[in-house]
């Protein structure tokens, strides 16, 4: 295992690297000099020249690839112009209320898809069937930020059942913590059931889409394994058919839940980015459309390659998985 | 004379009863009920979307200040589906939208077909160097979270159809690269292959006509279902401020419009809403049919892809 750890390791380095050539790319691509781009519009031409030089900007281009390169591995992304304050340190106030968005619309997907898909495959064409799979399509179907448009109309808007934008009631707008996470610990359900109310219309929009499809595949999945013979040697001593779906069909037909789970983990992450703009939810995603309106060129390069390097770990963290799960993927390829 | 007439019609009816028929059975396996309702809805969109200049009420741009934040007015009002805040027609607008997601959802499924299938089989043809470069190409674009290299590029090239297309098939390509070399790999040690190897083919010539024609049906798929995804990033895109230029009505921007005076205006953000949705699971349902008819061998891989 530890060998295969490793040899992972050394070929996402590359990756990693190659990304960031990527992104360097990008930023000469775009129109105008560099010092424009990274300088707020107010720069005069002295501060430019000076910028210049002090970035390396006068340099050749593979040289100021390496110090991109080096300031990036020593977790240097540079100062946001907006907010005068290094990159790295805002991502990270805004990371939480992400990743507690991605938690919850990822509980949705999995508690709601799994049942429904467990529901269909078992009765292939029943009337249960038939509406799982339309509901299925219309979760594909379904633009998320449209989706959250039509929760807000309806939801706030006609009932005002829920709030429509924000974190909290009680003043704790920024991403800076996991509000309800840390409110479940503490015990504090006032809180916590505060926070679910603002999370539970963002997390449908954004999980509804992988719903919908870990439901098609929980749906076929099941019915292949079905017809297995072991689910029939476990029907013919005589275990009830509830056991049989639950116990037997149910743990192989995840294999395949989880592989389309973790590729879509990736479209979660960049589907958070439209979502928390639509409810207005502090999180990183919302930090790069705002950095985007205000050609806050750092914050941009910064958001991108944290987004991507997240994306990075998350599969290298699903393969180890595999590998945990599956020893034909450790010893053999 | 009137027991002949009926006779005459009978025969008559019979012969064209006959013909469908066969016309039916050729059909039959097309004719599904997703690639039915499917198809209907993407031909309506390529009508509304072809035919918008004259079927469009009003200029899609006209601004009229006097007559803004109209609600819909579905028989006999001047704006049936009522009017944007700056007193724009929404009928007219959607039209227009329509037309402008067909053409970029089109060029951009036709870029991203060809530079994959391109790309795919010269990466499973060839094999070897070859194929460790495109795959090692393929694997860094994929890094990327979907649409986030897009957001990236919209962000730093700036707003632009030009942009907007690069955007979108910068990682649309990979779906039909990696399903292409897959295939060519196989493809590349048929006997049909080594024929035309000993008859002193050149390699273009074999790509060419002997690889690429059988990586299409399995393209055809992937096309159908990369154009909704392509619809949605579009909008996605456009919702988000960083697709075509302002003046161009689009469902995303729309959208984005919407948003904003949802409190008072709920027919903004609905209509584009539905078109998108539509659009979406019209095609969605195209692509099903198309899939479980032509390649059933992709079923399980859902579609995601794209």
């Amino acid at each position: 295992m530890l060998r295969y750890l490793l040899g992972r390791i050394m070929a996402t380095i590359p990756v990693v690297v190659l990304i960031s050539l990527l992104v360097f790319l990008l930023i000469h691509a775009a129109p105008g000099d560099p010092a424009d781009l990274l300088l707020s519009d107010e720069a005069s031409a002295a501060d430019i020249a000076e910028a210049r030089r002090r970035w390396g900007l006068d340099q050749p281009i593979y040289i100021q690839y390496l110090r991109f390169l080096a300031n990036i591995a020593y977790g240097d992304l540079g100062m946001s112009f907006k907010y005068s304050d290094p990159v790295i340190g805002l991502i990270g106030e805004r990371l939480p209320a992400t990743i507690e968005l991605a938690i919850a619309s990822l509980l949705i997907a999995v508690l709601i898809g799994i049942p429904l898909g467990v529901w269909a495959g078992a009765k292939p064409n029943s009337w249960a069937d038939n509406l799982g799979s339309v509901f299925g399509f219309f979760g594909i179907s379904m633009p998320s930020f449209w989706l959250g448009i039509m929760l807000i109309l309806i939801v706030s808007g006609y009932f005002n059942w829920l709030p429509s934008s924000g974190r909290s009631t009680y003043g704790v707008g920024h991403g800076s913590d996991f509000y309800i996470i840390q409110s479940l610990l503490t015990g504090n359900m006032k809180t916590a059931w505060d926070g679910i109310k603002y999370i539970i219309m963002p997390a449908i929009a954004l999980g509804t889409g992988m719903m919908g499809l870990v439901m098609r595949v929980t749906r076929s999945s099941v019915l292949e394994i079905m017809s297995e013979d072991y689910v029939r040697t476990a029907r013919a001593k005589g275990l009830g058919e509830r056991t049989v779906l639950w116990r037997h069909v149910l743990r192989n037909a995840l294999v395949p839940v989880i592989t389309v789970v973790g590729l879509e983990l990736g479209t979660l992450l960049s589907g958070s980015i439209i979502v928390e703009t639509v409810f207005a939810w502090p999180g990183s995603g919302s930090l790069l459309i705002a950095a985007i309106q205000s050609r806050d060129y750092p914050l941009i390069t910064g958001t991108v390659l944290t987004y991507t390097i997240a994306f990075v770990v998350i599969n290298f963290a699903i393969d180890m998985l595999y590998a945990l799960i599956d020893p034909r993927i450790r010893f053999g390829k | 004379m009137e027991n002949s007439a009926t006779l005459e019609a009978e025969v008559i009816s019979e012969r064209r009863a006959v013909r469908s028929r066969r016309l039916r059975r050729a059909l039959r396996p097309w004719l599904t009920p997703k690639v039915i309702g499917g198809g209907i809805i993407v031909l309506l969109l390529v009508i509304v979307g072809l035919s918008a200049p004259w079927i469009a009420p009003y200029d899609p741009n006209v601004q009229n200040l006097s007559h803004a934040l109209r609600p819909p007015d579905w028989l006999f009002g001047a704006n049936v589906l009522g009017t944007d805040a700056l007193g724009r027609d929404i009928l007219s607008r959607l039209f227009y939208g329509a037309r402008i997601s067909l053409v970029i959802a089109v060029m951009v499924v036709i870029i991203s077909g060809v530079v994959g299938i391109a790309l795919g089989a010269i990466s499973g043809y060839f094999a070897g160097t070859t194929d460790f470069l495109i795959q090692k190409l393929v694997e860094v674009v994929w890094a990327f979270p979907p649409l986030l290299l897009a957001i990236a590029i919209m962000a730093f090239l700036g707003q632009g159809l030009e942009n907007l297309i690069l955007a979108l098939v910068s990682q649309r390509w990979i779906a039909y690269c990696r399903v292409s070399r897959g295939q060519a790999l196989s493809l590349r040690s048929r006997e049909f292959v080594d024929a035309a190897r000993s008859l002193g083919a050149r390699h273009t010539r074999i790509i060419v006509r002997h690889i690429v024609p059988n990586l299409l049906p399995s393209a055809l798929v992937i096309g159908t279902f990369s154009m909704a995804s392509a619809i949605i990033s579009e909008a996605a895109l456009s919702f988000l401020g960083l697709g075509v230029p302002p003046e161009i009505p689009t469902w995303g921007s729309m959208l984005a419009d919407g948003r904003t005076y949802i409190s008072t205006s709920w027919w903004l953000a609905l209509f584009p809403g539905l078109c998108i949705f539509f659009t979406v699971l019209g095609i969605n349902l195209l692509g099903d049919g198309l899939r479980d008819i032509l390649d059933p061998r992709l079923k399980r891989s859902g579609s995601g892809i794209g």
